[in-house]
């Protein structure tokens, strides 16, 4: 292994830029960015939009024509002074889209492959937290889809990487697998001291598991902002899903109903959600995610619909896009928290509705990303 | 069925410099079948050609070749006989070369195919867990194409055994030096009266083509075992 300049509780605070630029055929990437240096920041673009070159070039597995990359106050490229750290000597794990496991060797041999001496205390540590423990003496060839992805993943934390990116690592597994390893994910990027990249096509992946994003588009960067903020922008309303723009929320769980089998969710101090009962015990954090068109509104409180989950909410924004002339896209805020709504411009019209008015949000579904 | 001390020696001869042969190929063999798998430069069809030539060449032309240059006289033979006194025509280390060369295309072309065959997303996966390009080469590249390895270096031994035609151009007929069993067989043949004897030698061509033969199989399969149950460090 090769002696890095930065002690590693140096560098877990430092926040990553880059300016580069590479042509590709007719592709043009174009990016600017600079990343938070703690948290999981999620790069988020249709496919095509250049988000998996951008990870390419931050591992070092290509270098663009003309660009800077800087880690903390390491400099790991730099076009113009022909300075190029490689791959092996950045210190920055990467979660392939394809477990990429090594064949040859069995799974302990994979997962050992590029642990350091200093991270060796570490193994017993994330083996419990992936759940691989009983597959340590297997060939990779035998693993299910999910365990292998659960390999990789460890192989890549026991490197004791600064920097950790994962390329849509969630790809090709199907429904339950997919829902179980996002969770683990979200859990484990909260558990580890690491920043994660995290690249996606996956509106819903992404949402679970972000604190920052960033858009991509045609090889460009079209935002980069902290989750909540950026998820509240109609300009990009297209971008981020169209028709199914959502909203995050956090919450805490205050109360299980056992009768009916539910779970009430703090918002605040005067705002709670009830959702289908989970099994998170009370105190924990949740994230979940509305959609917009799964808010109607009404302007007052009502028992006459079957709607339970009722938020006394004020119209903060109003829109209408030009991509959908009949809707109207509406933010609503209970206090500090913000949240979508779209309805059609008519009943908008119809219930005269303005920013500033107090209005009762109806919650026809919540999704619970993960706790 | 016992041998004569002239057969020990054809036998001793051909197993030595066929494997002094595929010893002194094996390490540029395996760097130009990586070098060749693994990069597009301009003239690459031209450097494939001239490797594969002794392949499609008489091989007599190639000993000629070796010989003009390094003969005693050659270019670089003049260079090594000068400078470190070594002089390869008519010596068994002279056998080695010629029929190394004639084995090379055949190491070459087998490993170059199973180091195609290693899928470069490994290679990158490697070196993002920190190995350098040299540790990527020795423990994932070079042991994913163990087969083509082992392909490679029988059939470049066999070449190494059988070789002929380069063999006496370069290295001569002499008895106890470079006189191994092709060349004591075809001296055998012209020989009035010998036919019993040839016929011997060539049964035990035979016999040591087969061995090698069984002999790589078993050696392919046990490597195949030992590299899965191999772990890191």
């Amino acid at each position: 292994m090769p002696t890095n300049p930065t002690s590693p509780d140096a560098s877990a605070h430092s926040s990553l830029s880059l300016s580069v630029e590479q042509r590709l055929g007719n592709f043009q990437l174009q990016a600017s960015l600079t990343l938070p240096a703690s948290g999981v920041t999620g790069i988020f673009g249709i496919s095509g939009s250049g988000k998996t070159s951008l990870l390419r070039i931050i591992a070092g597995l290509d270098t663009p024509d003309v660009g800077k990359l800087q880690l903390g106050d390491q400099v790991l490229l730099d076009t113009q002074q022909r300075q190029n750290v490689p791959a092996h000597q950045r210190r920055i794990g990467v979660v392939f889209q394809e477990a990429r496991l090594f064949p040859h060797y069995r799974v302990r041999g994979n997962l050992t492959y590029g642990m350091p001496k200093r991270a060796t205390h570490r193994f017993d540590e994330i083996i419990e937290l992936l759940g691989i423990g009983h597959l340590l003496e297997r060939i990779p060839g035998t693993l299910s889809g999910g365990e292998a992805r659960r390999v990789a993943i460890g192989r890549a934390l026991l490197s004791d990487p600064q920097l950790l990116l994962m390329d849509e690592p969630l790809s090709g597994l199907d429904g339950p697998r997919k829902q179980e390893l996002l969770r683990f994910i979200a859990r484990l990027t909260r558990q580890v001291q690491i920043p994660v990249i995290y690249v996606s096509h996956d509106p819903e992946e992404i949402s679970a598991i972000a604190d920052h994003l960033v858009l991509m588009k045609e090889g460009r960067v079209i935002a980069s902002d902290p989750l909540h903020d950026l998820l509240q922008r109609f300009d990009l309303t297209e971008e981020l899903g169209g028709f199914d723009a959502a909203s995050i929320i956090e919450g805490r769980v205050v109360e299980h109903d056992d009768v009916y089998q539910l779970t009430h969710l703090a918002l605040n101090k005067c705002h709670q959600l009830i959702i289908p009962g989970i099994s998170a015990p009370v105190g924990s954090r949740l994230r979940v995610r509305i959609f917009a068109r799964d808010i109607a509104l009404a302007l007052s409180p009502t028992k006459d619909t079957s709607y339970r989950n009722q938020l006394a909410a004020t119209i903060k924004k109003m829109e209408t896009l030009p991509t959908s002339p009949h809707s109207v896209e509406l933010l609503l805020s209970l206090g500090s928290i913000h949240f979508r709504s779209r309805l059609t411009r008519k009943s908008s019209d119809e219930m005269k509705l303005a920013v500033g008015k107090q209005v009762t949000a109806l919650v026809r579904s919540v999704s619970i990303l993960h706790y | 069925m016992t041998l004569s001390p002239a057969e020990w020696e054809a036998i001793r001869l051909s197993l030595l410099i066929g494997l002094a042969a595929v010893a002194w190929i094996l390490p540029p063999g395996i760097a130009v079948a990586w070098w060749l798998a693994r990069h597009h430069f301009r003239g690459k069809a031209l450097v494939n050609g001239l490797i594969h030539l002794p392949l499609v060449l008489p091989p007599v032309v190639v000993g000629y070749l070796l010989l003009i240059s390094l003969g005693r006289q050659g270019v670089f033979g003049q260079w090594l006989y000068s400078n470190l006194g070594v002089s390869l025509p008519f010596t068994w280390q002279g056998a080695a070369v010629a029929s190394g060369v004639m084995a090379f295309p055949l190491l070459v072309r087998a490993l170059r195919l199973s180091l195609e065959a290693v899928d470069p997303k490994l290679e990158a996966a490697a070196s993002t867990l920190g190995a350098s390009r040299w540790r990527v080469f020795t423990t994932i590249t070079l042991p994913l194409a163990i087969p083509g390895l082992l392909t490679g270096t029988v059939l470049a031994f066999a070449r190494a055994l059988s070789e002929f035609g380069a063999t006496i151009t370069f290295a001569s007929n002499i008895p106890g030096e470079t006189r191994t069993l092709p060349l004591a067989l075809y001296t055998l043949i012209q020989t009035p009266g010998q036919e019993a004897a040839a016929a011997r030698l060539c049964f035990l061509a035979i016999i040591i083509a087969l061995l090698s033969l069984i002999a790589s199989e078993w050696l392919a399969r046990r490597t195949q075992q030992r590299l899965q149950e191999r772990d890191a460090y």
